[in-house]
C-alpha cells in the first residue's frame, strides 16, 4: 500500500528542492545585466525585513506585543554591541517572563 | 586553513542552531501529538529542510486537506528560497557547480541571512561548516521532540521561536548602522509585508516573496547612481 504521509513527505521535498537549487543551474546560462546584480545584492536586507515584520508579531497569538516588547529589547541589545548570543539569550527570557507573569 | 574556515561556519551557526533546535523540537512534539511516525517527524525535517512549510504541513495534515494543496502550498511558502538562492549564488562565483548545487540545498531564511551578511565573500569551507551545523541541529531538534514529546509540552520550546527574530535583528542592525539606505530598504520591505499579509490578506509565503523583491528593486531606482553597495 502506498503511504500518503510519505507521498506528502517526498512530494514537499520535491518542490522545496527544486527552487533551491535552479539558481546555480539557470545563473551560468545568462548574462545577467548590472542592475539586477545590485537588485540581488540587496535582496538579504529587504528578505531581513520582511522576515522580522509583521512575522514578529504572532510569536504569541493574540497578543502582538510580547513579540514586539523581545524584539524592542534585541534591537537595544544589539545597539549595545553585545554578541548576538547575549541577545537571543535576553529575548528569549524577556518573552519567557512576559508569558509567566502577566 | 580549510579546516580552519570549516570550524569557523560552524561557529558561526551557533545563534542559529539556539534558534533552530528549540523550534525542531517544537515541530518533533507537534507531529508525534499528530499522530506522525518518529520515522516520519525526523525524515520531513531532513528532506524538506523548511520550517514554515513543516509547520504549515501538520497544519493542513489535521485539518483533513489533501496532497496536491500541501505540497501547492508548500511551494508557494518556500519558493522564496529560489530568491534567496540566486542571490546567494553571486558570492560563489568561482565555487565548483557541485559543490554549489550541494550548498544551493541547505538555503533557509537563516543560513541565507547569516551567509549574506556580515560576510562579502564568504569561502566554500565556511559555508560547508555553516550549512552542515544548521541543518544537522534542525534534525536533531525534531528528533529530541519526536522522542519527547510525551514529556515536553510544546508551547515552551514555541516561544523560543523568538530566538531566530533576534538573531535576524542581530543580523539587520548592524548593517543598516553602517548604510541608511539599507535600513530603509529593510523597513519599505517590512511596510510592503505588513500591507500584503496584514491589510490584503496575500499568503504569507507570497507576500514574503513579493516584499523582499518590491523592496530590494525600489532600492535599485531610488538609489541608482549613489554609491553601490558590495
Amino acid at each position: 500500500m502506498i503511504d500518503s504521509i510519505l507521498l506528502i513527505i517526498l512530494g514537499m521535498s520535491l518542490v522545496t528542492m527544486i527552487p533551491r537549487f535552479l539558481p546555480v543551474w539557470i545563473v551560468e546560462r545568462f548574462i545577467m545585466p548590472a542592475w539586477v546584480k545590485l537588485w540581488l545584492s540587496y535582496i538579504p536586507y529587504a528578505a531581513l525585513g520582511a522576515l522580522i515584520f509583521p512575522g514578529i508579531l504572532t510569536i504569541e497569538g493574540g497578543e502582538p506585543w510580547i513579540g514586539l516588547s523581545g524584539g524592542i529589547l534585541a534591537a537595544c541589545l544589539v545597539l549595545l554591541r553585545l554578541n548576538i548570543l547575549f541577545v537571543i539569550f535576553g529575548s528569549v527570557i524577556t518573552v519567557i517572563l512576559f508569558k509567566t507573569f502577566l | 586553513m580549510n579546516d580552519h574556515s570549516f570550524t569557523k561556519g560552524a561557529i558561526a551557526a551557533l545563534p542559529l542552531v539556539i534558534g533552530f533546535l528549540p523550534v525542531g523540537i517544537a515541530f518533533g512534539i507537534i507531529a508525534r501529538e499528530m499522530g506522525i511516525s518518529l520515522f516520519y517527524s525526523v525524515l520531513m525535517s531532513s528532506v524538506v529542510y523548511g520550517g514554515a512549510s513543516q509547520f504549515m504541513m501538520l497544519n493542513m495534515f489535521a485539518k483533513g486537506l489533501g496532497f496536491f494543496e500541501i505540497i501547492f502550498a508548500t511551494f508557494v511558502i518556500n519558493f522564496r528560497f529560489f530568491v534567496m538562492s540566486l542571490s546567494m549564488n553571486q558570492l560563489l562565483k568561482k565555487v565548483p557547480k557541485r559543490w554549489k548545487t550541494l550548498l544551493s540545498l541547505g538555503t533557509t531564511d537563516e543560513t541565507f541571512a547569516v551567509a549574506s551578511i556580515n560576510n562579502t565573500k564568504p569561502n566554500v569551507y565556511y559555508l560547508g561548516g555553516l550549512f552542515l551545523t544548521s541543518y544537522v541541529s534542525w534534525i536533531l531538534g525534531t528528533l529530541t521532540g519526536a522522542l519527547l514529546s510525551t514529556i515536553i509540552p510544546s508551547n515552551i520550546s514555541e516561544s523560543m521561536s523568538i530566538a531566530l527574530y533576534a538573531l535576524f535583528i542581530g543580523l539587520l542592525i548592524p548593517a543598516v548602522t553602517t548604510s541608511w539606505k539599507l535600513g530603509l530598504l529593510a523597513v519599505m520591505s517590512m511596510m510592503l509585508n505588513g500591507l500584503f499579509s496584514g491589510w490584503l490578506l496575500i499568503n504569507s509565503g507570497w507576500s514574503m516573496l513579493f516584499s523582499t523583491l518590491l523592496g530590494s528593486l525600489i532600492g535599485v531606482f531610488v538609489f541608482k547612481g549613489g554609491k553601490q553597495h558590495d
